[in-house]
């Protein structure tokens, strides 16, 4: 019983701050402090949030970002995840590409974007390249990275015991890169939704990122500041979710270990 | 089992049903079936040999670290090698166990009846698997020998010879630094190795769980009829586990102490100081 106080206790400490400037927000746009032309009160923001889900275009518009987002992450972690582990076993593969991504890698992938509109139009793939590729590198460099800082003990006793190649990459290697695996998971979601926000609100027919740029067009100041907050709770979501797969994965660590 | 190596050439009519064991012993040179099925009494006249080096040399550029070495170790002997460090007693072990290669010389090392290795090592370290359980890193020890169940079922079975077998479905993280080095013994027991290479593992403990685990490793050699290779720095250590002491000065052998004495060893007896000492003059000359 106790326990469970503590527990949401603990839980809603964070949520404590954004609960507090929600309340002087408001309390400061019904005051006059802050100009409706300037900021949305949050009650005008919970307004248009209940009109928007009326109308289905709310749900539609999360609908499709989310697509984009989660179909980019999965073409451009898995290409990451491939090239890392590789990259990470065999020298010969590494020399071959590593020399190659790194260059690639100090392109700010959002400098890209009028060349891909050229390739891709204003079209999927065009939102598709550029979170797969943003994505690719996190998961890239910290999987490689990962696999590099095995304890190489550990692989040297693997060997004395007699594990195939398949074994000692499954038993020692691969569990051993996992937290630095997960550190560039939480960093590629970051840079997913980042990626994706820019690109829908260049180019792009549908989305978050087109509803809040046609929001900008009639002034509609309310769905602006709704966008942004949905970002930042689909952000939290995609974090959450992989801190859960950390726990599930990495209970082993002593980071993890509930006392 | 003498006889059966005797029959060798004249191979008599064989029963109808012959079991796994049976065939085994019967297609292993005899030079190698020891210790195959039933532990073996710890006295026996005509020994076999576990491994022999022959004129071995190790050279890591032109820098000799081993130098020309002829050692034979009888199966079940329990060896100590000592020497300052740097003398090439961790070298040795390496060659031993296959994680090095001699520059030159014969290496003889007895292996299964399927030609397996079946020599473990222990490092100075324990080198457990932070994310498996301590029955999953003990079952390490059986990769490519068993699976699942039977593999459990021994895991077990070696945790409990340890002492650990409430702790079998701990994280290593939770263990102390001897518990750990106890896991590390469990795992290179569990196949019920030939021969048994330690490198220094006792070397990162202190001084009381040290003393357990010499007990420890002395109950269970005794136990298990396996040829214990024990590189240490300490010289009281090894007088007091080891059959016979080889002291490596300058990649030779400058010593080859035989230690009769009765176990179990009492720590400070006169016998072994004498012995201990004799030892320390090898290494640092009789002055005095």
């Amino acid at each position: 019983m106790k326990s469970t106080t503590q527990s949401i206790l603990r839980n809603g400490t964070g949520w404590l701050l954004p609960a507090l400037i929600v309340l002087a927000w408001e309390i400061a746009a019904r005051t006059g402090l802050i100009s409706p032309n300037v900021m949305a009160a949050p009650s005008a923001v919970a307004e248009a949030f209940w009109r928007l889900l009326l109308s289905g275009e709310l749900v539609r518009n999360i609908g499709v970002s989310t697509a984009r987002a989660l179909s980019g992450f999965v073409i451009g972690g898995s290409i990451g995840l491939i090239f890392g582990l590789a990259n990470g076993l065999s020298g010969l593969s590494r020399n071959l590409t590593d020399t190659t991504l790194q260059m690639v890698r100090n392109i700010p992938h959002l400098a890209l974007i009028p060349l891909v509109i050229l390739w891709f139009g204003i079209d999927e793939e065009a939102k598709l390249f550029l979170v797969a590729l943003g994505v690719f590198f996190p998961i890239y460099v910290n999987t490689l990275l990962g696999i590099q800082s095995v304890d190489p003990q550990l692989v040297e006793m693997g060997r004395v015991y007699g594990m195939s190649r398949t074994t000692l990459f499954f038993r020692v290697i691969l569990p051993g890169a996992l937290p630095a695996i997960f550190v560039g998971l939480r960093y590629a979601l970051g840079i997913m939704w980042l990626t994706l926000i820019v690109a829908e609100t260049i180019a792009a027919s549908s989305g978050l990122g087109y509803m809040a740029m046609q929001a900008r067009e009639f002034l509609l100041i309310d769905v602006v500041v709704l966008s942004i907050l949905i970002y930042a709770l689909l952000g939290k979501l995609a974090d959450s979710f992989a801190r859960l797969l950390e726990r599930l994965t990495l209970q082993w660590h002593p980071a993890f270990q509930t006392a | 089992m003498a006889v059966i190596a005797l029959d060798q050439k004249a191979k008599p009519a064989r029963p109808a049903k012959e079991t796994a064991e049976a065939r085994a012993l019967r297609e292993t040179p005899p030079g190698q079936w020891f210790p195959y099925a039933a532990p073996q009494p710890r006295e026996r006249d005509n020994r076999d040999i576990a491994f022999s080096f022959r004129g071995i040399s190790r050279k890591f550029g032109d820098k000799t670290v081993l130098d020309n070495i002829d050692l034979d170790v009888p199966a079940g002997q329990f060896i100590a090698v000592i020497g300052k460090s740097g003398c090439g007693k961790s070298t040795l072990l390496r060659l031993l166990t296959g994680l090095d290669k001699p520059t030159s010389g014969t290496l003889t090392v007895n292996k299964g009846a399927q030609g397996e290795n079946r020599t473990r090592i222990m490092f100075q370290e324990p080198r457990l698997l932070p994310w498996a359980k301590i029955a999953k890193n003990v079952e390490v020890g059986l990769t490519g020998i068993a699976k699942g169940a039977e593999a459990r079922e021994k895991s077990l079975a070696i945790l409990n010879e340890v002492g650990l077998a409430d702790r079998a479905e701990e994280w290593p993280s939770v263990l102390s630094g001897g518990q750990r080095q106890r896991v590390a013994l469990a795992r290179a027991l569990v196949a019920h190795p030939y021969i048994l290479a330690l490198d220094e593992p006792l070397g990162a403990l202190d001084a009381l769980t040290r003393i357990e685990m010499q007990h420890l490793l002395e109950s269970i050699w005794q136990q298990q009829t396996f040829t214990a290779v024990l590189v240490t720095h300490d010289v009281a250590e090894a007088v007091a586990l080891a059959d016979r002491v080889i002291v490596i000065d300058h990649g030779r052998i400058a010593l080859d102490l035989d230690i009769p004495l009765e176990r179990p060893r009492r720590h400070g007896s006169p016998d072994l100081a004498r012995l201990e000492g004799k030892i320390l003059d090898t290494l640092f000359g009789e002055n005095k």
